[in-house]
């Protein structure tokens, strides 16, 4: 039996009261979700309206929806790391052995960075981007459907890794030789392998897809500079990942040969150079931060000239920033490990590519204020969101060329001011940056606003219980406490451990705050429906469509003259005209496929992780050959008659102008 | 089967005069991008081997276990491949489907040498105790050579579909998209190829 | 506004802490620190002449412009090259003088550089074991763990490698940190301004008893303090002291035994060797070492003195060539302080 399943036995289940205790609860809320949904019959609109759709603006939403779900996760592991450091002082051990903190800290870095960051942005990215170049679809709707299925394939592998057996007890970088099998010989890095090359393949199909979308399938009449500029940071993001991700499957691809076939790409040992994955790594590590938040940037970009009712101050200054920011994030990875011993001339080199980096940024807000200059800025969540960003990411861009400086970072690697500096970053750059996009444009999504007190008082909550958290991480960086620490025995340490804990704890109001508004914006939707499609007074073309939009998005492709287009028609008088008749549009058709091939990968990660052999080769023959049919499948598209067109824009048309 | 016939003929129709779809020159376009991310999935490795190379781990080195004569066969059979898919290629555009379907049969089996001679080399490592477990240069080697020959493989896989596919349906527009894609991807695995041949076996074997 | 005194707070902290805290790197006791201290403060005095000014203009605009109030509205208004000329400019002149700052204090403070300093420096040996420190005086013919002793105001000059996984050898009060990694030995030049017991860690996450992998960096009053900590170590008449006689390959094998699987990792207690096998750290240096083409360098291979030449050359876009150069940097020093222990080296690899 025990060949039959591989290295899976009944030691696999967790011992740990605090992780069965998780376990119950995430058992009671699915059953309670499914029971809510089966109850309401949704089981097969859930199937063929949402998990086989390949409406982009759909899986735009399933992909922010995963999001918010592991960014629960992934917070729990936050405040559970807060908790413990704050517990653990004075040399007590605190509440977690290190065999699960090492767990927690790990999953933390994975799950915020891959399964939340990324599908946040990939999320809105979806749901903007063909609306904003005036397209019906991105260039490949099954492929974005498949995408969205591989992301939520590792973060299931992930959460499996909660139930059975361990999750990688490595770090998020899981350098060898510690991730080696010598030293990690459980299935936690191999979790880690197969989620994280598994979803990353679909992040590559992603950018693939949205650079032919953009290239191939602009409105007529824009041009590449009449692109909205949230748009042109995507595309950015996309050339970053297209070129970035190639690398971290090829390193994750070495890892897991060094662990399942004995090769030395990154032993001690054979002949091994584990310094070349750490190069490679952050090769592909570098670009990601950037992946992340260029696309926040241009959020900002078009909140700011949204609000402030003006065009963006220097858009070409800001595509060019953008450009630079992408190009020169290439060649920069050497900065993460400055203290590897390499010549002073490289990491000069090196150290001052980095601070260059921090010119195109600078540019970007001084664009962003110069937007506000002579604008009319209505203080609204998104736009707090954006205040909120420029004040705490000027502070985290100034501790980040710190670091850039070689001999500063010889002191400061691996502190907790390091830790402070890449929070300060990505949680003031780019989560702020998702989360006002999500304020933004959840109305164009959903059709009815949030609620905006609470909306506000999410923000407050998260910028205040930010500084709390992480301030005190960047004393405790100067003063000496490294990253990763189980517990301390520094008693000058403890008062700045107990500040964070009550940051971490702010924040959590924050997210309680956006979740009891989701539920009461979600209660009270038929009072705030957003009936013109248009709440914001927007300058681009996603804002001429309803809220939320026309399942074909445009009846009629719209004809581009300027960079604000929408502004642009409605200034000319030319928005919400009123056809004598539409064209047929065609459409794709939902597929199961890509669900399919989304669950046949996760039982192949979760069979390669186990050891189960027969099942690997049998899902992994079924995920080929779900492709195959698909691709050989001709029922895949039809036709929207031209009464329907007219049925749905006439009504959308008369609810503008009651509006 | 017929209307489903008769909505892909209408789609066909309509993907020249609607830009807006997954028509064929945004299939090619979007393949030409995966190709170049696979372009970087080759330079991490190429990077790899660049470093580890050396590292032999007091075993063999290139000049030891490299046979130039059977890589040059292999080579040739490869490079041959190219050209006979260009003949494929031209075929399909003239709607020759035979020509199509013969040159691609070609192409699959100089193909199947190159797979063939890239397994003798591979066994023959192995069993003379030079596998990929040896030494870090070995498993680069491997690694490189038998990521390119899985790319090679899948290509193979791919061809024979698509010849049933014009065996049954004929030169569709459909099926001449993707055998541009192949063909994209074919010539992409010779330019990597001239590649690992120049970098991992003559500059190993002098 | 709570964000603008939010960031007042923090800024005032951060110069709080600049001015005055304990036993952190801003409270440095040996040169290297000082240095790398003032650098701190220099950049982030620089940086602030932005930083501040931005976070002052957002707070304001945001506040100016706000709807409501009557100020001149320029809906199309989104372009100035005057404007746009002097936002690139600002950062690129500040990037520009922090970019020579750093060139030279990156040349100076480089951790492989020798320490000038009329006294001769002491070579320590330093190996992380999963999860300790061994701490090698090949001149001295001693060896301790965790505990690092040497006298104050004298350059000690490490040699760094790693029995098992990647570790960071950092003692913060006294500046410069640098990985230890098996198979390479990599170099950090550090001195005490002033005698005292500094924090010594590891400050790269290396696995389950990670948090205990913790030294103390003990800089005596004088040399001859020291010696006779030297002396005492090799009669084993250092009271309460554990000593474990020669580290030879037996005894260090026996150090770096350690259980992975244990929920609990106690940290190792100080222990001496009052002897050593001379050859112990390289030998386990080249235990990994031998199975890189670095030995056929040795060995005077045409073929490797060309590949290095191409490396130095080309530029710093490809990473597997900048690994190269790196490896090259660390195994250099290898190759400077370890000709003699060499033949013996090439013969095991054979």
């Amino acid at each position: 039996m025990s060949g039959f399943l591989g290295k899976l036995s009944w030691d696999a289940l967790p011992y740990d009261p605090i992780v069965i205790t998780t376990l119950c609860v995430v058992a009671v809320v699915g059953a309670l979700v499914a029971f809510l949904v089966i109850k309401n019959n949704l089981l097969g609109v859930l199937w063929r309206d949402w998990l086989t759709s390949v409406d982009h603006k759909k899986l735009g939403i399933m992909y922010i929806v995963l999001a918010l779900i592991m960014l629960m996760r992934g917070f729990a592991d936050a405040i559970m790391m807060r908790l413990q450091l704050a517990l653990a002082t004075n040399g007590d051990p605190g509440y977690l052995p290190p065999h699960h903190y090492d767990q927690i800290f790990t999953a933390h870095g994975v799950i915020m960075i891959i399964f939340m960051a990324m599908p946040f942005m990939i999320g809105l990215m979806n749901i903007v981007v063909p609306l904003q170049i005036g397209a019906r679809d991105v260039a490949f709707p099954f492929l974005n459907n498949l995408s969205f299925w591989l992301a939520a394939s590792g973060a299931i592998l992930v959460n499996i890794s909660l139930g059975l057996g361990e999750f990688a007890k490595t770090g998020w970088v899981a350098y060898p030789p510690l991730a080696g099998l010598e030293y990690s010989p459980g299935v936690g890095v191999d979790y880690y392998i197969w989620a994280l090359q598994i979803s990353g393949i679909g992040t590559t199909l992603t950018a693939v897809n949205f650079l032919a979308t953009v290239f191939k399938m602009r409105a007529p009449g824009m041009k590449l500079m009449d692109m909205p500029i949230f748009t042109w940071t995507c595309t950015w993001a996309n050339i970053l990942i297209a070129a970035s991700f190639p690398i971290l499957t090829a390193v994750l691809a070495m890892l897991t040969l060094d662990r399942y076939l004995d090769f030395h790409f990154f032993t001690n040992d054979g002949g091994g150079n584990s310094m070349m994955y750490i190069n490679l790594f952050w090769a592909w590590g570098h670009p990601e931060v950037y992946i992340l938040v260029l696309p926040a940037f241009g959020i900002f970009s078009e909140i700011v000239s949204t609000f402030t009712g003006k065009r963006l101050f220097g858009y070409k200054s800001m595509v060019w920033a953008t450009a630079s920011i992408s190009i020169l994030g290439f060649i920069v990875w050497l900065h993460h490990f400055f203290t590897m011993g390499s010549s002073a001339n490289v990491n000069a080199f090196f150290g001052i590519m980095t601070m260059i980096i921090a010119v195109p940024t600078g540019v970007k807000l001084f664009n962003w204020l110069f937007t506000m200059y002579r604008g009319r800025l209505r203080i609204t969540v998104p736009v707090l969101w954006t205040l909120g960003f420029m004040v705490t990411f000027t502070i985290g861009g100034m501790t980040g060329v710190l670091l850039a400086v070689p001999g500063a970072d010889y002191v400061l690697h691996n502190s907790l001011f390091l830790i402070a500096h890449f929070h300060n970053t990505i949680i003031g750059g780019a989560v702020f940056g998702y989360l006002a996009g999500f304020a933004f444009w959840f109305p164009k999504a959903m059709g009815f606003h949030l609620n905006v007190k609470l909306g506000k008082a999410a923000f407050w909550c998260w910028l205040v219980g930010f500084f709390l958290a992480f301030m005190p991480l960047y004393v405790l960086g100067f003063l000496g406490m490294t990253r990763r620490l189980n517990h301390t025995d520094n008693p000058d340490w403890n008062i700045w451990l107990y500040i964070a804990l009550v940051g971490a704890i702010v924040i959590f109001a924050g997210i309680a705050c956006q979740l009891l508004q989701l539920y009461v914006s979600f209660r009270d939707r038929k009072q705030n429906l957003d009936t013109t499609g248009d709440p914001w007074n927007g300058h681009t073309l996603e804002w001429s469509t309803a809220s939320p939009p026309q399942f074909y998005n445009f009846a009629e492709v719209p004809v581009v003259s300027d960079i604000d287009a929408f502004t642009d028609m409605k200034e000319k008088g030319t928005a919400y005209q009123r056809k004598e008749s539409y064209a047929p549009i065609h459409m794709p058709k939902n597929t199961s496929a890509g669900i399919i091939m989304g669950g046949l990968l996760t039982a192949f990660g979760f069979a390669m992780i186990w050891h189960i052999w027969w099942l690997a080769i049998a899902s992994l023959v079924g995920t080929v050959v779900t492709f195959i049919v698909r691709a050989y499948t001709t029922d895949v598209d039809y036709y929207v008659q031209p009464d329907e067109v007219a049925q749905i824009e006439n009504e959308h048309l008369d609810n503008v102008a009651k509006g | 089967m017929s209307t489903a016939m008769n909505t892909h003929d209408a789609h066909e129709a309509g993907a020249h005069h609607d830009e807006h779809h997954d028509t064929g020159s945004n299939t090619v376009f979007g393949f030409w991008l995966y190709l170049m991310t696979d372009c970087l999935l080759f330079a991490s490795i190429f990077a790899t081997y660049a470093v580890l190379f050396m590292n032999t781990a007091g075993g063999v080195s290139g000049k030891d276990i490299f046979d130039l004569e059977l890589i040059l066969a292999g080579t040739a059979a490869l490079l041959f491949s190219s050209i006979t898919y260009g003949f494929a290629m031209i075929s399909a555009h003239r709607k020759n489907k035979a020509g199509t379907l013969g040159w691609l049969a070609v192409t699959f089996l100089f193909g199947a040498c190159f797979i063939a001679l890239e397994i003798y080399e591979f066994h023959h490592l192995i069993v003379n105790g030079h596998g990929p477990q040896a030494s870090a240069f070995l498993s680069a080697f491997f690694t490189l050579v038998g990521t390119h020959g899985l790319h090679v493989t899948a290509g193979m896989i791919w061809m024979v579909i698509l010849m049933i596919e014009v065996a049954k349906t004929g030169l569709t527009g459909r099926a001449i998209t993707r055998i541009s894609c192949l063909s994209l991807f074919w010539h992409f695995l010779d330019v990597v190829w001239i590649c690992v041949f120049t970098v991992v076996y003559l500059m190993g074997a002098i | 506004m709570l964000t603008r005194i939010l960031s007042k707070v923090a800024l005032a902290l951060m110069v709080g802490l600049l001015a005055g805290c304990q036993g952190g790197v801003l409270d440095p006791k040996g040169q290297v620190g000082i240095e790398e201290k003032q650098l701190i403060i220099v950049a982030t005095l620089l940086m602030l002449l932005v930083v501040i000014p931005v976070i002052f203009m957002t707070l304001y605009f945001a506040w100016k412009y706000r709807e409501g109030r009557d100020e001149i509205y320029e809906p199309k208004w989104s372009h100035s090259t005057k404007i746009e000329t002097i936002v690139w400019a600002i950062p690129i002149v500040i990037v520009i003088v922090l970019g020579v700052i750093t060139w030279k204090s990156t040349h100076a403070l480089d951790p492989y550089k020798p320490l000038e300093h009329e006294k001769e420096h002491i070579n320590v040996q330093v190996v992380s074991m999963n999860w300790k420190w061994l701490f090698i005086y090949p001149d001295l013919g001693i060896a301790s763990v965790n505990e690092l002793r040497f006298p104050a105001n004298v350059p000690v000059a490490f040699s760094i490698s790693s029995e098992g996984t990647m570790n960071s050898f950092f003692i913060p009060q006294l500046g410069s940190q640098i990985y230890s990694m098996a198979g390479m030995v990599t170099k950090l030049h550090l001195i005490a301004n002033e005698p005292g017991t500094f924090d010594g860690i590891s400050s790269n996450y290396s696995g389950g008893g990670f948090t205990g992998m913790k030294f103390k960096a003990i800089a005596t009053e004088t040399e001859a303090d020291f010696d006779a900590w030297v002396e005492g170590v090799k009669a084993e008449s250092i009271a309460g002291s554990i000593n474990n006689g020669i580290l030879d390959q037996a005894s260090y094998e026996k150090l770096a035994e350690h259980d992975l699987d244990a929920h609990h990792h106690e940290p190792t207690p100080v222990q001496y060797y009052n002897s050593i096998k001379s050859s112990v750290f390289m030998d386990n240096v080249m235990k990994f070492m031998k199975d890189h083409g670095k030995v056929e360098l040795l060995k005077g291979t045409v073929f490797d003195s060309k590949m290095i030449h191409d490396n130095s050359s080309h530029g710093h876009m490809d990473h597997g060539e900048m690994n190269h150069e790196e490896m090259n940097h660390s195994d250099m020093n290898h190759n400077e302080s370890n000709h003699s222990s060499h033949d013996m080296h090439t013969e095991a690899d054979k």
